[in-house]
């Protein structure tokens, strides 16, 4: 490798973590447009919204909330035993973030099929017959809990990839930016959730 | 210092690196390089895009259909639009000048993540490639102009999600490369190079920067809102199935009215690194104008509402709208007469870089005030969506903008490509391109206000004489710039070997060798004070 590509090889871990962070503000405004987009909607057909939150099986909302929250803290548990050099315990404790992580998935599919098996899916003639405040508050759900899946599904990459190098040594307590930067995006993944799940489930 | 020491150095033009051929550009992560690709790519994108706009100029030369029927029309100002937009303007002069003087303008090897800035270069291609395709794609080209309004672009039978992608890939680089940027500002500067010490380009590049991680993320969800309602069908903006259209304009313009801001704020720096050099003076209000980039930024957040003073909005929110852009008007005015201010008493060299920053101030000062008159609640109703408006912007985003950058590329030419250009021929294409502009434009004003629509391609006897001159200024325009472009490349091939430092300019860029070398710096500088110090000069002649 050439004297140029060497000097750029380590990006030092506050300049890693700055660029990290402004990403993830990022993020928020990509999840905040759709937040005032419900806020104008809610406003406006409030109680349509709450007949329509009744329809969501709110076991389920509550149950991907409980594996979201844990899996948040093994994955901050990991980088912990990252830093204490214990790679053997990092390596099992993101393999339970990922479990978790699959157990939302799996949930959500449960639940999105179910919907779709009761004709309630975008575009479908069941939500063109309800009032246009309850096929709001659909097109709503479906555009942020798949844009949240999708964040998650991309999580789980991060995660995979870390999980990979930590097994390989070259996440250890030295170099872990990747890891940590994989965990902060763990982190908003939850966080924005943690909005949804009140927003979509509890506002009846 | 090195400047004009003879000894050998590899300059960035000739590392090959780790590649070879071809793959030295497409694989390199310096951030001079990437800088230089994406000057290929939006010059490219720019000659298509005003030839679009000439083609339209000659369709309105005469009454009724000239070359081009209404459709073709439709799609022609769409797809100059967003090239135009989204293309060029947007990222234009902070990818290009940012990437390549940035870093070292704060004294710094490279950006923060150079792997990132390739990628984001990428993610530029694939979101211009995409914009091409879906010309020539699908059911013919995009016919909702660059601002895809709802209902409209939801029922559009023409290539429109293509475009939609395109805008999203774009907005998405342009994310990254922001981001990256304010990493570097932070974390990158050179050993006492304090923010206070920071040349103005930077300062203006950082202001770019926030708005472009803070805005660009809106326009991002909105696309993707309008595609899931045309692939899905999901009920956003459409009134049939209970959205609201005015919000889809809100959202629209929360991004792209602060664009207008990631358009000008580069201009506003490229300028003000120009005007000190050629004045051999520092810059007057230095602090004033580093801190009116940040206002811009700041309050040009909040004044999207004035895109939407005839859709209806209520009269308390107009009311406050309009304010507020009176208000962004002040820091704007504050960096004029500080430019002026600057000539002001100075030793003035009129080279081609200083009239295209004074061709800038002209310009932008008359769309500038077209744009209050559109800012008051009144008068805008009376020029809303005539081709008042589409002067008005063209002042401000060709007239500055593209000045600015035309200003910048015969700034820096010497610099980035170590050899000089025709400094006559460069001074007449800069004459005919200032003339071309004017005739082009300011008949559009005129006949704005006597009532001639945007966006119709044809229109009624009374506005003949308008619009015959307006094309005959697109002619007049477009031989400036096809001499301008002559003669940079004759120069960029056979042009005369440039000194370190033609213009004798203090900022660091002037202190290494032209074309700069890989590093840029061998040791990073030790800065010990205020930029644009000019006695320097004085003690070395």
């Amino acid at each position: 490798m050439s004297k140029h590509d060497v000097h750029m090889e380590h990006i030092d871990r506050d300049t890693g973590k700055l660029g990290m962070w402004i990403f993830l503000f990022t993020e928020m405004f990509l999840f905040g447009g759709l937040f005032l987009v419900y806020a104008v909607f809610r406003n406006g057909h409030s109680e349509d919204f709450h007949a329509a939150a009744d329809d969501l099986n709110t076991f389920i909302g509550t149950m991907n909330t409980v594996f979201l929250l844990t899996s948040s803290l093994t994955v901050a548990m990991a980088i912990s035993a990252v830093q204490k050099n214990d790679n053997v315990l990092a390596f099992r404790l993101v393999i339970i973030t990922l479990l978790l992580a699959t157990l939302f998935m799996a949930d959500k599919y449960i639940e999105w099929s179910h919907e779709f098996r009761s004709g309630i899916y975008p575009g479908s003639q069941v939500l063109k017959n309800m009032p246009h405040g309850e096929l709001l508050f659909f097109g709503l759900y479906f555009m942020m809990t798949g844009l949240h899946a999708l964040h998650v599904f991309i999580g789980m990459i991060l995660l995979t990839v870390s999980l990979i190098k930590i097994r390989k040594g070259n996440i250890n307590y030295e170099h872990y930016l990747l890891f940590e930067n994989s965990g902060l995006y763990w982190h908003l993944v939850d966080l924005i959730w943690i909005f949804l799940f009140p927003l979509l489930y509890l506002v009846t | 210092m090195a400047a004009d020491e003879k000894e050998p150095y590899t300059s960035f033009l000739e590392h090959k690196g780790s590649h070879h051929g071809i793959w030295s550009w497409l694989m390199s992560t310096d951030h001079k390089k990437i800088g230089l690709m994406y000057f290929y790519v939006i010059a490219a994108f720019f000659f298509i895009g005003a030839t679009l706009g000439v083609l339209m100029r000659t369709e309105l030369i005469a009454q009724g259909e000239t070359i081009m029927g209404p459709q073709t029309y439709n799609g022609f100002f769409t797809v100059h639009g967003i090239i135009m937009i989204f293309i060029i303007v947007i990222p234009g002069l902070s990818v290009i000048f940012g990437n390549f003087f940035l870093p070292i303008l704060i004294g710094a090897r490279d950006v923060a993540f150079p792997k990132l800035n390739l990628l984001s270069f990428y993610l530029f291609v694939t979101g211009a490639l995409l914009a091409v395709i879906s010309q020539f794609t699908g059911d013919g080209p995009p016919d909702t102009g660059w601002s895809f309004y709802v209902p409209y672009s939801v029922k559009s039978a023409t290539n429109v999600i293509f475009a939609l992608t395109a805008a999203f890939i774009l907005g998405f680089s342009s994310i990254l490369t922001g981001l990256n940027f304010i990493v570097t500002t932070h974390r990158m500067r050179a050993p006492g190079m304090t923010f206070f010490r920071m040349p103005l380009f930077p300062w203006s590049i950082y202001a770019t920067a926030w708005i472009q991680v803070l805005a660009t993320p809106i326009i991002g969800i909105t696309l993707l809102m309008v595609i899931a309602e045309r692939v899905f069908n999901i009920g956003f903006f459409d009134p049939a199935l209970g959205g609201d259209p005015v919000l889809y304009q809100h959202l629209f313009w929360i991004y792209s009215h602060p664009a207008v801001y990631i358009m000008i704020l580069p201009a506003m720096g490229v300028v003000t690194e120009i005007f000190p050099t050629f004045s051999q003076k520092p810059v007057f209000g230095y602090v004033a104008i580093a801190i009116s980039s940040l206002a811009i930024a700041f309050i040009g957040y909040f004044v999207w509402g004035h895109h939407m003073f005839t859709s209806g909005t209520s009269y308390l929110s107009r009311l406050f709208f309009s304010l507020l852009t009176f208000l962004v008007a002040v820091p704007s005015a504050i960096k004029v007469f500080n430019w002026l201010s600057t000539m002001y008493g100075g030793s003035i060299d009129l080279k081609p870089p200083l009239l295209y920053a004074i061709g800038f101030i002209f310009l932008f000062a008359i769309g500038g005030f077209t744009g209050l008159i559109q800012g008051a609640l009144a008068t805008n109703i009376q020029v809303h969506d005539t081709s008042f408006v589409v002067a008005h912007f063209h002042y401000i985003i060709f007239g500055g903008m593209g000045f600015a950058a035309f200003a910048g590329i015969h700034y820096w030419f010497p610099k980035m490509f170590g050899k000089m250009y025709n400094i006559k021929i460069a001074n007449i294409a800069f004459a005919i391109i200032f003339t071309g502009f004017n005739f082009l434009y300011f008949p559009q004003l005129i006949i704005g206000i006597q009532g001639m629509p945007r966006r119709y391609f044809d229109y009624l006897p009374q506005f003949t004489p308008g619009q015959v001159v307006s094309s005959i200024g697109a002619y007049i325009l477009v031989t400036g710039l096809l001499m301008m472009l002559i003669n940079l490349l004759y120069a960029g091939r056979k042009g005369a070997k440039a000194s370190a430092n033609p213009w004798h300019g203090v900022t660091l860029e002037w202190k290494i060798p032209s074309p700069p070398p890989v590093e840029n710096f061998d040791t990073l500088p030790e800065i010990t004070g205020r930029p644009y110090n000019f006695d320097e000069n004085l003690k070395n002649n």
